[in-house]
């Protein structure tokens, strides 16, 4: 006679190291294997959205330094798009190419913490993570550099910069840029054919490609599923139309392959930072806009390729000195969606993976 | 590059199979009205030649005098977008039709706008508050909460 068993519930977090933020998710277990999930956030929530409804167009902007504090310089950058769309500014040539290697500068960024902490939850526990921060501290440094700051980085202004690059910024950038590949050549061999990391990453957690898309995915996600989207190619923005470079993506959707595609794409990064350095013009890096705008009437919706996925502003303005309305369409919420339908099926073991592979911030998930 | 598609020839496509459904358009966008919503979402994403596969994002703003749903709607197929709209007059009960069953990805987002601006989503499977605690009074993206 077989046994009699009952499903179990197990909650996970939202105080726990390897969920990435004050998460919690409610399993529920037959035995080891998870048969149920529910993700359950908002311990973060700040009200960023309503905050913004309170604040001039340029006083947002220190507001979205905190949605994705890992990519904050790609959250200025989505902003300022939207609201340069909504009042129609324009942006100097200089800005423009500063813009892409800041932003792609920070995409290696957060892929390596990305890649760092996926390791982790792999169960290699923080060698990888600290070499991948000694990494990112370069990129860290650099943006001092121009922003003085190191996490938030309020660097981007309505219609360019808020101060051009120091001297020793583009020196500097050219170090790291040789310096990188090397780096990423020597943990990519380490870490491809690991034994341990194919074991617990391949074939687990897999994302089929229509539900991928059905569910709103982006970002290394969407494209691990082997859907080769990208909004800097798919709909270019600044001026990620004149550089070249290529789209990985995946086979299969599982693990493994949303590793490779964040790997793959830090390559991809260098390769537009350098022939951004080798284009970029001089000149100024802020268009004459006054301290307070005020756009006409109208909306606009701007989105962008962030490190997480497609980061995008719907702006609302009714010709006031503040947006009426501020919604952010944050990459990770909607990652987040597609965690239950990769988990169910799996161990409890897996489920810590599946969750690091997604990549998510908590500041970006609850705003 | 995304193409945005004319509001003109799609709002043609939509009104010669339903009549009527098409409150306003202009440039850049089409709003239909609520109880229409989810037959014209599926004419969207299941019409050859539009495929709306892709549900970028949703989200409501407040007028006072009316909510306005915006749904941003991608095709990756052939990479054009749209923007469709509609409005619930409702200010004590709003509610419109939830297209959770057409775009998974609107599950989280149709929680959030039920929670932040109490918008009722008819036939959604899960709709309670997401990022505020049950038992919270209010919904504080309403332009008349503080």
């Amino acid at each position: 006679m077989a046994l009699r068993t009952e499903p179990f519930f197990l909650n996970i977090g939202p105080v726990h190291p390897s969920t990435h933020g004050v998460f919690r998710m409610r399993a529920t277990l037959d035995g080891e294997v998870i048969i149920d999930l529910e993700p359950v956030f908002g311990y973060l929530h700040r009200g960023i959205e309503k905050l913004a409804e309170e604040r001039t167009y340029s006083g947002v902007i220190p507001l979205t330094d905190r949605l994705d504090y890992l990519a904050s310089m790609s959250n200025n950058l989505a902003y300022v798009l939207a609201v340069e769309k909504l009042a129609g500014i324009s942006v100097p040539e200089r800005a423009e190419y500063l813009r892409v290697i800041i932003a792609e500068l920070q995409r290696i960024a957060s892929h390596l913490i990305a890649v760092g902490a996926f390791l982790n939850d792999c169960g290699a526990f923080f060698t990888p993570f600290l070499y991948m921060f000694r990494e990112r501290e370069k990129i860290v440094d650099l943006f001092e550099m121009v922003s003085g700051q190191r996490l938030l980085y309020n660097y981007m202004r309505i219609g360019g910069f808020t101060q051009d690059i120091p001297d020793e910024f583009l020196p500097a950038l050219d170090k790291f840029v040789r310096q990188m590949p090397t780096f990423i050549n020597e943990y990519d061999r380490l870490l491809m054919e690991n034994e341990i990391l194919l074991a617990r990453a391949k074939g687990v957690g897999i994302l089929p490609e229509e539900l991928a898309i059905n569910i709103s995915a982006s970002g290394p996600v969407l494209r691990a599923s082997g859907v080769k989207w990208d909004i800097r190619k798919a709909d270019p923005y600044s001026i990620y139309d004149r550089f070249d470079f290529e789209i990985p993506t995946g086979t299969v959707g599982d693990c493994y392959d949303r590793y490779r595609v964040r790997v793959e794409e830090m390559r991809q990064s260098l390769r537009i930072i350098k022939q951004a350095m080798a284009q970029i013009p001089s000149g100024a890096v802020r268009s004459e806009v006054p301290h307070l705008i005020r756009p006409p009437a109208g909306e606009a919706y701007a989105h962008i390729e962030a490190p997480k996925g497609e980061l995008g502003f719907y702006l609302v303005s009714d010709n006031s000195i503040a947006p009426y309305r501020c919604h952010i369409r944050a990459p990770s919420l909607l990652n987040l969606a597609a965690l239950r339908e990769m988990i169910v099926g799996w161990k409890i073991q897996d489920a810590i993976i599946i969750f690091g592979s997604i990549d998510i911030t908590m500041g970006e998930v609850d705003r | 590059m995304t193409v945005s598609l004319s509001v003109g020839e799609v709002a043609q496509q939509i009104t010669e199979r339903f009549p009527d459904v098409i409150v306003e358009a202009d440039d850049t966008s089409i709003v239909v009205n609520s109880e229409s919503l989810l037959a014209v979402a599926t004419f969207l994403k299941d019409t050859p030649g539009l495929d709306f596969d892709y549900l970028s994002a949703i989200t409501a703003v407040d007028y006072y005098d009316y909510f306005e749903l915006v749904y941003q709607l991608i095709s990756i197929t052939h990479n054009h977008s749209l923007v469709v709209k509609t409005r619930c007059y409702e200010r004590e009960n709003p509610a419109v039709p939830s297209i959770v069953s057409l775009w998974q990805g609107a599950d989280f987002q149709e929680r959030e706008i039920y929670d932040l601006m109490g918008i009722r989503f008819d036939g959604h499977p899960n709709l309670k508050r997401i990022v505020l605690w049950e038992g919270f009074e209010g919904h504080p993206l309403r332009k008349d909460y503080l």
